[in-house]
């Protein structure tokens, strides 16, 4: 099937940064996660699937079609939301639409009063007067109206209260609904993404750690607890991110079934989240720096 | 159809839902023919991921449990007695391995822990 985003050797250099994406890409009906600490990459990564930034190398294609050569149309699919929203306080929600609206042909009045009742926003109040959570509404009443096929988000929920966050996450998955629609989520906020994405890429100092189903992540990683003894003598090569305390140590594993296979009841074993499993690979790339 | 999802438990969630559908369907509270939920809108229900509930029809689908008509969607399958004998059975060896692990923690015997059991299936 045709691939609605895909990066392929994709590079930007910056002074003291430098992303380096070898491949990575969505298919239609599906939510992909893109987690990593601050300062990792995710915004460049979009800014460059955006082409607001240039990028140095490599190929980007959305909807099957190169992102520069066919910016134009690329952008008429795509609904975009930013973690801070380029709204000139001044005006309505109203008037803000009504100067967006032209840009898109594609555009569905309807479908966007819609979305503002669903949301409850208030229309005619000026935006200066909105809150974080109704920009972010309004952002997103934007980005959906005008039947975007792809809908790109740069921490959307950063900031925001939890009722609105899983409101969001509700709207995410209604739009899946119809499996033409893809969703590339960035977040540092790793728990909205623990139930509702199907994949999650993780990007840590420009290059990709992993890009997998949700569901192969949670079944096949898992925290390892154990004493002194055992970690000594365990392979080093099935653990990242060791953390030695005083009573034991704590680990994160990729592969459950060998850990059970050599170690069996000797070591406790638990399902991690999402923040576990990006907090114990980031140890795990820094483990040569620190010591416990 | 009634589902119950744990986040926390350490059954994979799409064994919860084929394990949860399939008992229903032996229990016949899911009748044959029935047309179940798209694996989206189930999906969306459940507020999970849309991987986890194809995955989940898939295995229902892949033991013969339920059967997917393209363009029309996903149905309790035409009981087929075989299978629905071996799941029941499946279900019960299932409960009696859990009793096994805790007889053996409580330090029973094998003879003791038939004795209850006999005595279990005569009340019952």
């Amino acid at each position: 099937m045709e691939k609605i985003l895909e990066l392929n050797q994709v590079t930007k250099r910056y002074d003291s940064f430098e992303l380096n994406i070898d491949h990575l890409t969505l298919e239609r009906g599906y939510i992909m996660g893109f987690i990593g600490p601050n300062g990792a990459g995710k915004s460049t990564t979009i800014k460059l699937i955006m082409n607001l930034v240039k990028k140095d190398g490599g190929k980007i294609r959305l909807f099957g079609l190169d992102h520069v050569e066919n910016e134009l149309a690329i952008k008429e699919r795509i609904g975009f939301v930013y973690d801070h929203f380029p709204f000139y306080d001044e005006l309505t929600a109203d008037e803000m639409k009504n100067m967006i609206r032209p840009f898109y042909r594609r555009w569905d009045e309807d479908l966007f009063q819609q979305y503002v009742r669903n949301f409850d926003l208030p229309i005619k109040k000026r935006i200066k007067h909105f809150s974080k959570g109704m920009k972010m509404k309004l952002a997103l009443a934007i980005a959906l109206s005008h039947h975007a096929e792809l809908l790109i988000m740069d921490e959307p929920t950063s900031g925001l209260d939890p009722l609105i966050r899983r409101e969001l996450l509700e709207v995410l998955q209604a739009l899946m609904e119809d499996e033409k629609k893809a969703v590339f989520f960035s977040t540092h906020i790793t728990s909205d993404l623990d139930r509702v994405a199907d994949y999650i890429t993780m990007i840590d100092r420009g290059r990709i750690l992993f890009s997998m189903p949700k569901d192969d992540l949670l079944e096949n990683y898992r925290l390892v607890k154990g004493s002194h003894e055992i970690l000594d003598k365990m392979d080093p090569a099935l653990l990242v991110g060791v953390k030695r305390h005083r009573f034991g140590f704590e680990a994160l594993s990729n592969d459950k079934k060998a850990i059970q296979r050599q170690l069996g009841d000797a070591v406790l074993l638990e399902k991690p989240t999402l923040e576990e499993v990006m907090i114990f690979s980031i140890a795990g790339r820094e483990q040569n720096v620190l010591s416990h | 159809m009634q589902l119950l999802i744990s986040n926390t438990k350490e059954e994979p969630i799409y064994l919860q839902i084929v394990h949860q559908i399939k008992e229903q369907i032996i229990r016949r509270t899911l009748a044959e023919g029935e047309p179940l939920p798209s694996i989206r809108s189930l999906a969306k229900e459940l507020n999970i991921s849309v991987i986890t509930t194809k995955r989940a029809y898939d295995e229902l689908e892949k033991e013969g449990f339920i059967v997917t008509v393209p363009g029309k969607g996903s149905f309790v399958a035409p009981i087929n007695h075989a299978v629905m004998r071996e799941a029941k059975l499946k279900m019960v060896e299932e409960k009696l391995a859990e009793a096994v692990i805790q007889a053996k923690y409580a330090g029973l015997s094998l003879e003791e822990l038939t004795e209850m059991l006999r005595i279990i299936y005569e009340e019952e």
